[in-house]
């Protein structure tokens, strides 16, 4: 294992709506130009457990340290502040404006006058999408307008833009198709190597691995273990997402079946 | 980074639909169709009314009658665009047009003594001040305490109408102050042909300089431009219905008597023959005029309507890119409550008296024009510029109507069809344009 200091520990955190335990007594953690695969069925937690690193809830229980100092993230700005930046499931986008005003949505470009600067805005938005999206010409249409892998490529721009130190990014390529998500793919590897730590979570088994360099597998709100991926082989990574059986190389964590 | 240059726009590049061209360039086609439903609607009573529409005198008419509800829609837009709702308008111009009425007929002369010349200012600081804090008040339930709007504002309607009745226990106040009654337009109201054409300049060279600006910005991010063209005959267009607005203002001949007093006040002797003094523009219509340039800017150009717009277009998005919802929507509702304040003056003003029954059913003209003008319910989209139209819209319809001699009743039942009509096209408009 990795002896330095994580840049994102999170510690026994939980989190429970009206009586379900979303989240149970989970801790994962992310290293600097880390990449981490957050796996599990639906429902498992993964997308809760993440939206308490990026302010969305706040857990009821557990801390949460950047860089080993215990931090309190009670708003997404507070997250932004660390340097967290989340692309969300559900894209989190406001439909009715374009992708320059989704991507500095609360981080508005501003005149000398205080007004919005819509030109700078629109020239960074056409920067960031040629890098992304090379193909993306509807600037000035609101993003209800655009095809599935485009929104995504919003939502990811507008992540990536401001410099995250940890990246979140909850299903990125569920609405991409396989030459789009190959360019995820690429860029994940193109952060990480600028030091960026990932929070990747999906579907698929197979990105995962080719992707990450560490995996935690959650079921029913808890952590059934964290592998290094050569520890571990794909089969008995799904094994621990189905059955909760953890390998004899992964860590196991609470929601690790007893035998 | 302002001064980076990205890969310039190529829209020849792509296969464009005309709609897509329309909006490369920002021209709004939506602004366009109610443009000509105006038209439509004036040519139409200038003919059923035999050419009584189309006089000065009732255009002049019209413009000072929409003022009051086309302040209120331009507040009734954002709050609208945030998936909101606000039943309350009416009752609260009722309540703080009473209040008012009392402060500028009672307090402030008690306090400096009658016609000070400070008294109409201070009134209209007092309704703005509490319109304000009314709305922060209904804005903080509906925000923090998480009260359906639609309740809240319903509550208002009820609560502020029967405090309007409660400030003098219904009785009437009346007259307002000499400087005060302008606001509501009639013959004080009016600023005269000179002012008014040097208003109307003034205006006319702010939209020239606007449209270059725009230009001179986009041409340096090397954004698509629209062809020189057709700016050239946007601002002319835009030119010639100020100066055409002030044409017919001050082709509309003041009273003999008034004129005669106007001009030996000025110690000219009144001729033989008479002479035709023009109204020019109304102190309440200049009065909309201006909340709605603000109003479009604060909507467009500031962070503040950013927000709006994008909580009406996703709450949860907004909020989990650090917009603190709450406090915007709670703004918009204080926001709401300044403009009513504002209407509350015009209303008053133009009654010269405060009553309590002022308002009455403006709630739902100010929704009518908002939503006539383009504004959806389902949330996140609206123009000021389109809600003020909708106003005029409105009144226009109202107004033709008395002319040609069709009932109340018969009345509201044109208004209502009107608006249920309207609001139909405009969704068939929205998807067709996808
Ligand atoms: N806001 C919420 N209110 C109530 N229950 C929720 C909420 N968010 C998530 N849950 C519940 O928490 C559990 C975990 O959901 P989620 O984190 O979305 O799972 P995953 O992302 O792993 O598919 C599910 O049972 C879900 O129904
Ligand atoms: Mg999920």
């Amino acid at each position: 294992m990795d002896m330095t200091t994580p840049l994102v520990e999170m510690r026994e955190i939980s989190i429970a709506f009206g009586g379900i335990k979303a989240v149970d007594h989970a801790s994962v953690d992310l290293h600097a130009g880390e990449v981490v695969g957050l796996l599990g069925h639906n429902g498992a937690g993964k997308s809760t457990l993440i939206k308490i690193l990026s302010g969305a809830y706040r857990a009821d229980a557990g801390e949460i340290r950047i860089a080993g100092e215990p931090v309190a993230i009670s708003s997404p700005r507070d997250a932004k502040r660390h340097g967290i930046e989340t692309i969300y499931q559900t894209l989190a986008l406001a439909d009715n404006v374009d992708a320059a005003a989704n991507i500095f949505l609360g981080r508005e470009l501003l005149t000398a006058w205080g007004t919005l600067d819509d030109s700078a805005m629109e020239a960074e938005t056409r920067k960031v999408m040629g890098r992304l999206n090379p193909h993306f010409r509807r600037f000035k249409e609101p993003v209800k307008a655009l095809s599935g892998g485009q929104r995504q490529s919003v939502a990811i721009a507008r992540a990536i833009y401001f410099n995250a130190r940890v990246l979140i990014m909850d299903e990125p390529t569920a609405a991409l198709g396989p030459a789009e998500t190959k360019q995820v793919a690429d860029l994940i590897l193109e952060l990480k190597k600028q030091g960026i730590g990932i929070f990747l979570i999906s579907h698929d088994l197979h990105d995962v691995f080719d992707l990450a360099d560490r995996v935690s597998v959650m079921k029913n709100g808890k952590v059934v273990g964290s592998a290094h991926v050569r520890d571990v082989t794909q089969d008995e990574v799904l094994g621990m997402i189905i059955s909760g059986k953890c390998p004899p190389g992964a860590v196991a964590g609470p929601g690790a079946l007893r035998s | 980074m302002t001064e980076s240059v990205p890969a310039p726009a190529t829209p020849s590049q792509d296969a464009k639909s005309f709609a897509d061209h329309l909006r490369a360039i920002e021209f709004d086609a939506r602004m366009i169709g109610m443009i000509a439903a105006l038209a439509v609607i004036w040519l139409g009573f200038n003919w059923l009314s035999g050419g009584a529409f189309l006089t000065p005198r009732n255009l002049w008419n019209l413009s000072v009658q929409t003022a009051s509800v086309a302040v209120m829609a331009c507040g009734m837009v954002l709050v609208i665009v945030t998936r909101n709702i606000d039943l309350s308008v009416g009752s609260m111009l009722g309540f703080v047009g009473m209040v008012t009425g009392l402060v500028q007929a009672q307090l402030l002369p008690g306090l400096l003594g009658f016609e000070h010349p400070a008294t109409w200012l201070l009134s209209i600081l007092a309704a703005v001040a509490l319109g304000g804090l009314i709305g922060l008040f209904q804005g903080a339930l509906i925000a923090y305490l998480a009260i359906p709007s639609f309740i809240v504002t319903l509550g208002g309607l009820l609560v502020w109408r029967g405090g309007a009745w409660w400030v003098t226990q219904g009785q009437t106040i009346a007259p307002m102050d000499s400087r005060f009654r302008p606001l509501g337009g009639g013959i004080e109201g009016a600023i005269g042909t000179s002012a008014s054409w040097a208003i109307g300049l003034v205006i006319c060279a702010l939209i020239v300089a606007g449209i270059a600006f725009a230009r001179r910005r986009r041409k340096r991010y090397g954004f698509a431009l629209r062809p020189l063209w057709a700016e050239i005959v946007l601002a002319a267009l835009a030119c010639g219905t100020v100066v055409g607005a002030v044409a017919i203002a001050n082709s509309y001949a003041l009273p003999a008597g008034v004129a005669r007093r106007l001009v030996e006040a000025k110690g000219g002797t009144w001729p033989e023959g008479g002479l035709t003094i023009g109204h020019g523009l109304a102190v309440p219509v200049l009065l909309a005029l201006a909340v709605g340039v603000a109003m479009s800017f604060l909507a467009r150009r500031l962070r503040f309507g950013r927000y709006v717009f994008s909580i009406g277009g996703n709450p949860e998005a907004a909020q989990l890119s650090g917009v603190n919802t709450r406090k915007v929507l709670m703004l918009v509702y204080g926001l709401m409550g300044m403009l009513v304040g504002i209407a509350a003056c015009i209303s008053t003003a133009r009654l010269n008296a405060a009553t309590n029954s002022a308002g009455q059913l403006d709630e739902l003209y100010v929704i009518a024009a908002a939503v006539i003008g383009g504004t959806s319910l389902a949330g996140g989209v609206g123009t000021i510029a389109g809600a003020m139209l909708g106003a005029l819209v409105m009144q226009s319809l109202q107004s033709g109507m008395v002319l040609i001699g069709v009932d109340t009743p018969l009345q509201n039942i044109v208004v209502g069809i009107v608006l249920v009509l309207a609001v139909w096209l405009d969704g068939l408009y929205r998807k067709r344009l996808g």
